[in-house]
This record gives structure tokens, sequence and C-alpha cells, in this order.
């Protein structure tokens, strides 16, 4: 549609014109991560609104080699390394006791699991079946495997390998899908976009698009079905094509500094209108131009009047949106093209039956609810994206933040003249099957050129009431941000190392940072195993920090996102109390009687205590409205739901 | 920093054979000291895996690329939109870092070295370091001097790089034209490194030791990914025909 506009002018689509780039926001130098010294195990850090718990070597076999994911499981973290597993019991997080090294090299291992079953993926060209660290010589050969490996760890410290499934391009990532309906299976839905392998190899490996060729593996997922009893069987059930038709258009979202400039040339009066669901400036010279058009149409002469100003304002937009054939809602995109050739990454929040795939140059948001059937709502594009690498949603799964893994992890992408969009999160709101861009987040932090930094894999930290996320950054460290107002997320705590090396690049950094069961435990590429913990701040409460810490689970694999709940507890109500003395709109007094009820309540016992607790609750109730009315009914649940408990 | 180069043969021979032979035992714990020596062997005994296709690979994509910034320089200055300004800018810092990460792979593994110039459409390559005298990817083929187009000519044998005329009728293109000729040469220039992944990962026993595998998966995806974008603002540009 915007081709008409452009050929009417002769000119470049406006919206090209409009969708430049404005002034980037860069990374700032004025931070403590600045300048730390450099070092392997060593390094000067600088942390803030945590606490270091313990830094752990890897084991020897491991020292040198890429540390990657991580899985959890009880008490034990299950660590992926380019040689193998390593698993650390963690039941006293100052001390992780290595209790399993098992070497058994394929890049990137990334790990999951499910009851008794670990799996691990392998992509690269060395990986083999019996696991010998010999690589594999030829380009065809019957040793190599590519794709999942299945582990059982019903004995956590002997780990049994009991099958394979091999997949055409091997397995980069993948991600375990428990569906709430069925118990008897697990599905893996395997993402990567390495080479595929000759048919010589792997029967009916082809690549191709799939007009050339029906059977090409690219352009397509792999689904695999692992009986849960019969883990041997488990085999690929399907290879959905989800990206067909897939030409979403290309776009950004604004910028703060974007937005900046436009609420500046409005305020000068600058015309905009609306095209494909984006406010934009009109250039000057369009102005001028349909300013003379209107003088000439109604017969005058010379300048154009404030009336004629005033008119056009009134009908720029459906001046354009006629004579220019642009649309104000976004455009549907043509049906032409394979689209994506896989994806790096999907994330599965099975509870809420979607799943975000970060697949190349788009986002995608999945239906998920029929596991083996995967179909596409809807996807996104972003100007400012290189690499669409991974998805977290929060946990109400009304927002989606992707990541951009730019330059693929490698390279030092968070350097202080690095575009602040680049290699950043995109945050969306996901609205009626819709995903509405809202804002950027990258570390703010300037890190040096031998630091490899770009935004990477996190998981949510389950503060209730607020959408905090903690992220790896590679050599740029963790952060910790708070995106529970899409549009403007806020750092709350970080941690950072200097270099490995002041003079020479060198990969390091955490690949991983998760929450679990109250330990922040990170993967670092080089130097092992950091677990941290949070500490209050004006940013958190031990209140929030204690809520986060009722939430406790069984095992953890991030891409299979779990949804939260929390428990009835004190600590819960007295968060939700924090929060609203936080937003400065309660009076002290009211904040103040009711920690002084809580306190009551929770020094009485029984029936006493379920009264105050009721009482407090219908005066909650009575107050419900305005800004915060979610959050007071949330607090009014919290306090009934204790009372329940009691 | 200093570990690497005062290392005690012991621990450059157990980090050699712990690559090569199954788990050893565990022996007591090591000190944070005898880590690191292990951790600076290691990184040493990765780079002494590779192939003579891995480095004509590194090689070679260091020219290619380099051919990129020169097209990608030429936005700023040639009056080209803004959204292939912006794409320039990234192809240029992307592939700026990856030219780095190549060489530093060479130098790593005592290979020569293919240094960039560039001066407007003029790129020149010539080849430092290396421990043979000889070493080289061919160079009695390399353009030693400051004069002269010598990638365009030295390595038209790479899928997808331009020859000279054609980065001179790129950079007298202005505005429309510009953006047109820039996306359908870097979109046959990207998938010219595509192809030189492809072949790389064709052959035997390429891609297995350090780094190799990510650096050229890594590039492969980011182009072809580029490739899908550029494709789709050329379909998007006036005068196209659907």
């Amino acid at each position: 549609m915007r081709r008409l506009f452009a050929r009417t002018l002769g000119l470049l689509p406006l919206a090209a014109l409009l969708l430049g780039p404005a002034a980037h926001a860069q990374s700032t130098l004025d931070d403590d991560r600045v300048g730390l010294a450099a070092g392997l195990f060593d390094a000067e850090e600088a942390i803030w609104n945590l606490r270091k718990i313990s830094s752990t070597p890897p084991a020897e076999d491991f020292v040198g080699v890429t540390n990657s994911d991580l899985a959890f499981k009880g008490d034990y973290a299950i660590q992926g390394n380019y040689n193998g597993v390593m698993i650390w019991d963690l039941s006293d997080p100052a001390r992780p006791e290595l209790v399993t090294e098992y070497l058994c090299p394929a890049s990137q291992s990334d790990v999951s699991v499910y009851g008794d079953l670990l799996f691990v993926s392998g992509e690269g060209f060395g990986g083999r079946l019996d696991c010998g660290t010999q690589g594999v010589d030829t380009q065809v050969s019957a040793d190599r495997l590519r794709g999942i490996r299945i582990f059982d760890i019903s004995d956590i410290r002997s780990p049994e390998y009991v099958a394979n499934v091999q997949t055409c391009r091997g397995s980069h990532t993948h991600s375990v899908l428990k569906d709430p309906n069925d118990d008897e299976n697990v599905y893996i839905y395997v993402s990567g976009s390495a080479p595929v392998r000759p048919a010589e190899e792997l029967p009916g490996c082809a690549s191709g698009t799939p007009d050339e060729n029906p059977e090409s593996a690219m352009f397509r997922i792999e689904v695999i079905q692992v009986p849960l009893d019969n883990p041997q069987a488990a085999a690929i059930v399907n290879s959905p094509r989800i990206f067909e038709g897939l030409t979403a258009p290309e776009e950004h979202g604004p910028a703060p500094a974007d937005i900046r400039a436009m609420e500046e040339a409005k305020a000068r009066g600058a015309y905009t209108i609306v095209i494909g669901g984006n406010e934009q400036l009109v250039p000057d010279r369009y102005v001028q131009m349909l300013l003379a058009q209107m003088v000439e149409a109604r017969g005058g002469e010379g300048a154009p009047t404030a009336a004629d100003s005033t008119m056009l304002r009134e009908q720029m937009q459906s001046i354009a949106e006629e004579r220019f054939g642009i649309s104000a809602e976004p455009s549907e995109g043509r049906e032409e093209g394979p689209g994506p050739n896989q994806c790096h990454d999907i994330t599965l929040y099975p509870e809420i039956g979607l799943a975000g795939g970060a697949c190349e140059g788009y986002g995608l948001l999945l239906d998920i609810s029929d596991p083996v059937r995967p179909t596409r709502i809807t996807a996104v594009a972003d100007s400012n994206f290189s690499y669409w690498h991974s998805a977290t949603f929060n946990n109400d799964g009304t927002k989606v933040l992707f990541t951009d893994e730019w330059g693929g992890g490698g390279q030092p992408k968070c350097r202080a003249d690095d575009p602040k969009e680049w290699g950043a999160n995109a945050i969306f709101s996901i609205d009626d099957g819709e995903l509405d861009f809202e804002s950027y987040y990258k570390l703010p932090a300037a890190q040096t050129a031998t630091e490899n930094c770009v935004a990477h894999n996190g998981s949510l930290i389950p503060v209730p009431g607020r959408d905090i996320m903690v992220q790896s950054w590679y050599q740029g460290g963790i952060s910790i941000f708070d995106w529970t107002d899409p549009q403007n997320p806020v750092e709350i705590a970080y941690h950072d190392r200097g270099p490995i090396d002041a003079e020479q690049f060198q990969m390091g950094g955490s690949w991983s940072v998760y929450w679990y069961n109250g330990m922040i435990v990170s993967s670092e590429i080089a130097r092992g195993l950091d677990v941290f913990e949070l500490v209050p701040s004006e940013h958190l409460t031990q209140n929030e920090i204690d809520a986060a810490n009722t939430v406790e689970f069984a095992y953890l694999n991030a891409q299979g996102q779990p949804k939260y709940d929390w428990p009835p507890s004190f600590a819960l109500v007295r968060a939700y109390v924090d929060q609203l003395e936080r937003t400065g709109r309660h009076s002290a007094g009211d904040i103040a009687t009711a920690r002084q009820m809580l306190a009551s309540a929770e020094a009485a016992s029984g029936a006493q205590r379920r009264q105050i607790l009721t009482e407090l609750a219908d005066g909650v109730a009575a107050q419900t409205s305005g800004p915060d009315a979610a959050k007071m009914e949330m607090a009014e649940n919290a306090l009934r739901a204790l009372a329940a408990a009691s | 920093m200093t570990a690497r180069y005062a290392l005690r043969p012991s621990l450059v021979l157990a980090a050699l054979a712990a690559l090569t032979a199954p788990a050893l035992a565990q022996t007591d714990a090591l000190s944070a000291e005898e880590l690191e020596a292990l951790y600076w062997a290691r990184q040493e005994a990765a780079t002494q895996r590779f192939t003579d296709a891995d480095v004509a690979f590194m090689t070679g994509m260091i020219g290619h690329h380099a051919q990129a910034l020169v097209m990608s320089e030429m936005a700023e200055r040639n009056g080209a939109s803004p959204a292939v300004r912006r794409l320039a800018a990234r192809i240029d810092n992307a592939q700026r870092d990856e030219i780095e990460t190549m060489q530093r792979w060479l130098r790593d593994r005592g290979q020569p070295v293919p240094e960039v110039h560039i001066e407007g459409t003029r790129l020149m390559i010539h080849m430092t370091g290396g421990e043979g005298e000889h070493a080289g990817m061919d160079p009695g083929q390399m353009d030693h001097g400051p004069h002269g187009g010598g990638m365009a000519h030295d390595h038209g044998s790479m899928p997808g790089m331009l020859t000279q005329a054609q980065l001179d009728e790129l950079d007298a293109a202005r505005g429309a034209e510009f953006d047109r000729l820039f996306l359908t040469y870097m979109i046959g220039h990207h998938e010219g490194a595509v192809v030189m992944v492809d072949d790389l990962f064709a052959s035997d026993g390429a891609a297995q030791g350090g780094n190799t595998f990510k650096v050229a998966s890594d590039i492969q995806v980011d182009q072809r990914t580029e490739i899908a974008r550029m494709q789709l603002m050329l379909d998007q540009m006036p005068g196209a025909t659907d």
C-alpha cells in the first residue's frame, strides 16, 4: 500500500523516510561497572543490591571449555559445558558440591530435566554417540551425534545414557513441554540454525526451500515425543512449518530518543499521521507541497493562511490515506517467501497455552494448546533487532520480552558507542493475539572491547505484584530489572566482573542466570558457577524478597516457563503493603495501621488471627479504587487466603 | 595474561591429555593458580586443532567482510534512506567485529593475518605474521601495495564478491538508486558468505576445534537473517514488482 504513495510522488516510501535513525541512546560510562580490573578467577567485581554467596570454578575436565545453560532439579543445578555436564548439589549454596561430572562433548550442551530424565542438546560436528572427545574426522560418519541425548538421572550421581534422537540440523537449544493434559509424555521442541546433515549420514535429511523440496529440514521446527516410561522410544512426531507466509513489515518500535524527538516536533507544530499503527512526523516538504495545493484548490495565491494550516492539520490523516494509499492500521504483510529458516529458541508457557519463538528475524507468538501441532498466532519484526534469540513471558502472560543476540554472543556489543537499541531486549504487550511494542532495555553500563556482551538468557524473579527479571549479558555480567511498566524498564540490581583479559578478547561471562528457590544461579562461561541472593534496597524490600522466596519448585527449565503461585504468607501481604507505600498514594497512617494489624495477627493464632486478617481484608476492600485498585485487590485476596490458612 | 606464557610443561601436557582422553581421575582440588594455568593451557590447546579448510575460510572471509565494509561506508555519503543507513551501520559494526575475531583466530594459530585497508571504493589487503616466511593463503596474488583494488581482483573467485566496476557503479549511485543497488549487491554478497560457510562445513574434519564452528555458524545465521530483511526492503521499494 505504501508503494502507491511513493509512486504518486516519485519518492521513497514515506515510512522509509520517517523510520530513520534518531539519535541513538548510548551506554553510560558513569557506573561502578566501568573500568573493573581484568582477571580470570581474580577479576575485580562490582555488585549492587545483591550478595554473592559463592563462586566455584569448573571441575578440572571442564576448565577452559565453555560453560553453557542451566537446569534445576531438587537441590541440584545441572550445568551444561561443551565437554559434557556437571551437576552441583546446592543444598548449601555457600559451598556447591560437585556430585557428577559427565564427560560427553557436544556444543552447546543445552540442558533440561523432567522427572528422572535429563536432555542435552548436541549441534556441532564433533559430538559422538560414544561421548568420545576425539571429534569426528569425516563429513559423513556413523559415529556422529547431532540432536538430543537422553539420560536417566534417577541416580543423579550416576547418570545413565539411555537414548538419542538424531535430527537433521542437530539441536542448538531445545525446550521441554509438559502438557497439562498429558501425563504420559513430554515434548521437546528442537531449535537451531546449523547446517543440514547429508542424507548419507542421516537418511531423509534434505535442505533447500520447501518449494524446491517439500522434505527440506529447513524452515521448520522438530517436535519430539518422549514417552516417560519408555524414553528409548523417543522420536520426532511432527515437523511443523510455523513460518510459512511470514512477511511482517520491517519496522522498529520508537526508542525514548525517537519519542522525545516526536514530542519536541509536535510542540513546534509539526504535522503527524499514523502509519501502520505508529505515529510519525510528516516531512516539511510534503506539508509545504500540500499547503500549496490547498491554496491553489481554493483559487487563492501566495502564502497559505492559518485557516489552510488548520484544515490541513485536521485532514492530514485522511488525505494521506486517500491520496497516498497509506493505512493507519498495521499491514497484514504479503503472503510470500518461506520466512525464517529456524528458531534460535522457543520459550513454552503451557499454563497459558502460549510460546514465544525467537526465530532469526522474527519474534513469534505460538499457540501450543496442542503440543504436537503448534500454530503461529502472530509475528513481529523490528529493524533494530539483528537476531531474535529468546523469549520470557511475564507471569500473567500479558507481556513478553524478546532478546536480540546481535553478533551471536561472541562479540563486544555493549561498548559506549554501540546503540542502546541494538543487542537489547524488546518488550511487547500481548493484546488479543497481537504483540505491541513497548520499549527496549539494554545493560546500562558500557563494557570494554575485550568483553563479549549482548542480551542473553534470564528468568523471572517471583516478586509478587511486579515483573522482575534477572538476565545474563555475558561479560556485561548480570542485570536485574523491573519491567512492570513495560515502557519504562528500570535496573534494580547487578553484578559484573572485569574482563578475563585486559588486552586480548577472551570469551566469557554469564551464559544463563536463573532464579531458583531463593537463589540466583549463574553459569559463567569461563569462571564456573556463581550463586547470589537479593538484598533489600530502595527498589526491593525484605518483605518482597521473602515473598519471592516462598515460591518453591521441584525442578526448573527456564525455557519451559512455570507459572508462579504464592502460598499464603505474611510476607506476601507485607510485600503488597510495601508496594502500596512505594506508590506514595496512601497515607502513612493507613500503611502503619495495616502493618500493626499484621503484627498483631502474626502474634495471635487460630480464630483470633483469622479475625484480625479478615478485618484488615474488609478494610482494604472498602478502599479499593483508583490507580492501585488491582494491587489492593491482590492484597485483599492474599489476606483472605492467609486467614483461610490460619 | 602472563600465565599463558609461563606455563609449566606438565600442565600443558595435562591439558592436551584432557582434550583427547576420557575423564581424568579426580585428583585433589587444584589451586586457583593451577586452575588458571590449566585454563590458559586449554585455550592454547584448542587452537592446535584446525584444518586447511578452516584457515582458508577465515582468511577468505576477512576479505569478503572487508568488501561489505567498503559498500556500507558508502551509504552515508551517497544519500541512502534512513532504513538503508541503519542497515549499513549495523553491517559495518558487525562485520568489523567479525573481522577482528577472524584475525585473532588466525593469529592464535600462527597463520598469516590479512590486514584490511580501505580508501574510498578501493580495498587493499596485505598479509602479516605467520610462522613461515612463505606462509599465506596465496601470497603471490595478494596486493602488498597501497594502490589498488586488490581484493575485488584477487578474490574474484569468492562467491558474492563484487567486481571493482560494480563497486564504482554503486559508489556513483545516489538516493533511491543507491538503495536499490546496495540491497541487490549486498544480498548477493551475503549469499556468497552463506555458500562459503556451507563449503567449509562440507569439508572433512572442518570446524571442530576451538571456536571455529561458532564463528562460522554465527556469520551464517546473521547473514541469512539479513538477506531476508534486505529482500523485504527491496520488495517494499517504489517500483518493485509484485
